[in-house]
């Protein structure tokens, strides 16, 4: 780490406009939130970004709201933010078991949910909440703004169409009805071998993600599906075990996560009854 | 770079993106915050920013500008929580103290263990087995 800093530059914008027309002129700036990830790179010395943009005090990326009909999380939301806001507790309690998983205090005083969608992990844990609730993202350059559903925003593993000069802002739910429900199997440090994380909502037509088993989040449309029609969850099951291809070569623990997914799936279903 | 150390105004010149935990250590001279891991899993490098518990092995020093930090040498040597982990063995070899007791202090005063396990989910211990600190943090 020691040293290591001298040949980085940081760059302090004081609002999002400058923040945007700084990376328009400079694409090769590296957006800087709560670093919880990208320290974790620097102390690593696998980050090899040599300028950055600290986005850390442009507040009005913090706004939790509710924008027409849907709910709106500003990027730099931090997960504690995100447990105690009233309006997420209303409208998207799972995203709140989510956040209440990730890392202790320390992590959830700093890590934001722009961070964990712009670091795009298979295992990033809100995403499968966000998956499940129709989230999108929306993205803004210094000339426009875009959105993108969540399942169409990753295109390959750690891939997404975030463009190097656009920053996200925030997500947006949708409202919708029916229990939602969240499950983390397998810890952080495990999830090279056994995280598997669901997010599901039970209604008239069931909306199920699932998170770690595959290079990036997946909605499970021919499960959701059967179930709608009213197939028995055992059937729902089988396949959900033909639907998903984990993330692994290695048969055992590809096996492995199949079944904890499709025992996710019965819980859900029972749980939710 | 300004920002409120321990509940003095400090002026301090330092790379920005410098860690918090280095510049604390060199730049102020205040050794009580320990680096452990240095990738956020261990909370032995545990300090308050505006009354919050984060790594400082994860901060870049900018990010503290104009905030309030609060490392174990704030806490004076005699704070409840110093004496009742002296109390209770809850420090053996020592290195996850500082961070344990600054995780601990956003708490309150005698925290139900609910809450003492949640707020002290992010500190690693490898002596003490935890109870001791979990009884130290109750009491005080
Ligand atoms: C001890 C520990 C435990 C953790 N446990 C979990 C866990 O259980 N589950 C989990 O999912 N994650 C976990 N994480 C990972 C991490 O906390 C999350 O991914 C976090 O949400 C990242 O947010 P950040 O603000 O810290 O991002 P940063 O580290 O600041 O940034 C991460 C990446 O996103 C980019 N970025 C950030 N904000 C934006 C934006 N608005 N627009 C465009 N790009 C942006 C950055 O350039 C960088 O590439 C853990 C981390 C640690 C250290
Ligand atoms: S040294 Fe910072 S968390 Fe371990
Ligand atoms: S007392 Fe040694 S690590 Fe906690």
């Amino acid at each position: 780490m020691k040293g290591v800093i001298a040949g980085l530059e940081m760059r302090e914008p004081s609002s999002l406009d400058e923040a945007l027309s700084a990376m328009r002129n400079d694409p090769s700036l590296v957006p800087l939130a709560g670093c919880t990830d990208l320290y974790v790179a620097l102390n690593f010395g696998t980050l090899e970004s040599t300028r950055f943009l600290n986005l850390w005090s442009i507040d009005e990326l913090r706004v939790i709201e509710k924008s027409n009909d849907a709910l709106s999380i500003g990027a730099l939301t931090t997960y504690k933010s995100i447990i105690q806001s009233k309006l997420v507790r209303k409208r998207l309690p799972m995203l709140i078991s989510a956040a209440r998983e990730i890392g202790g205090a320390q992590i959830h005083n700093r890590g934001t949910l722009g961070g964990n969608i712009a670091n795009g992990s298979p295992a990033g844990d809100t995403l499968p909440v966000l998956a499940a609730a129709d989230a999108t993202v929306v993205m803004r350059s210094a000339d426009a703004e875009r959105r993108v559903p969540l399942t169409q925003f990753y295109t390959g593993y750690r891939k997404s169409v975030l463009r190097a000069d656009e920053l996200i802002v925030a997500v947006e739910i949708p409202s919708f009805s029916g229990k939602q429900w969240f499950r983390k199997v397998g810890t952080r440090a495990a999830q090279a071998i056994s995280k598997v994380v669901m997010a599901a909502v039970r209604s008239p037509r069931p909306r199920i993600a699932l998170g770690s088993v595959a290079p990036t989040v997946i909605r499970l449309p021919m499960t959701e599906g059967a179930l709608e029609e009213g197939a028995p969850i055992q059937e729902a099951q089988r396949i959900l075990m033909d639907e998903i291809s984990p993330i692994d070569d290695m048969r055992s623990t590809e096996e492995y996560r199949r079944r904890v997914a499709s025992n996710l799936l019965g819980r859900f279903w029972a749980e939710t009854e | 770079m300004i920002f409120t150390l321990n509940a003095a105004t400090v002026d301090v010149d330092a790379h920005p993106m410098k860690r918090l935990l280095d510049v604390l250590r060199e730049e102020c001279g205040l050794t009580g915050t320990k680096e452990g891991c240095g990738e956020g899993e261990c909370g032995a490098c545990t300090v308050l920013i505006d009354d919050a518990a984060v790594c400082a092995c994860l901060v870049p020093f900018a990010q503290v500008r104009d905030a309030r930090v609060t490392t174990i040498e704030g806490l004076g040597g005699d704070h409840p929580l110093q004496r009742a982990f002296a109390e209770e063995g809850g420090a053996q070899c020592g290195i996850c103290t500082p961070g344990m007791i600054m995780a601990a202090l956003p708490l309150g005063e005698k925290p139900s263990l609910r809450k003492v396990r949640e707020g002290l989910a992010g500190n690693l211990c490898r002596c003490t087995g935890y109870e001791a600190i979990y009884r130290a943090v109750r009491k005080a």
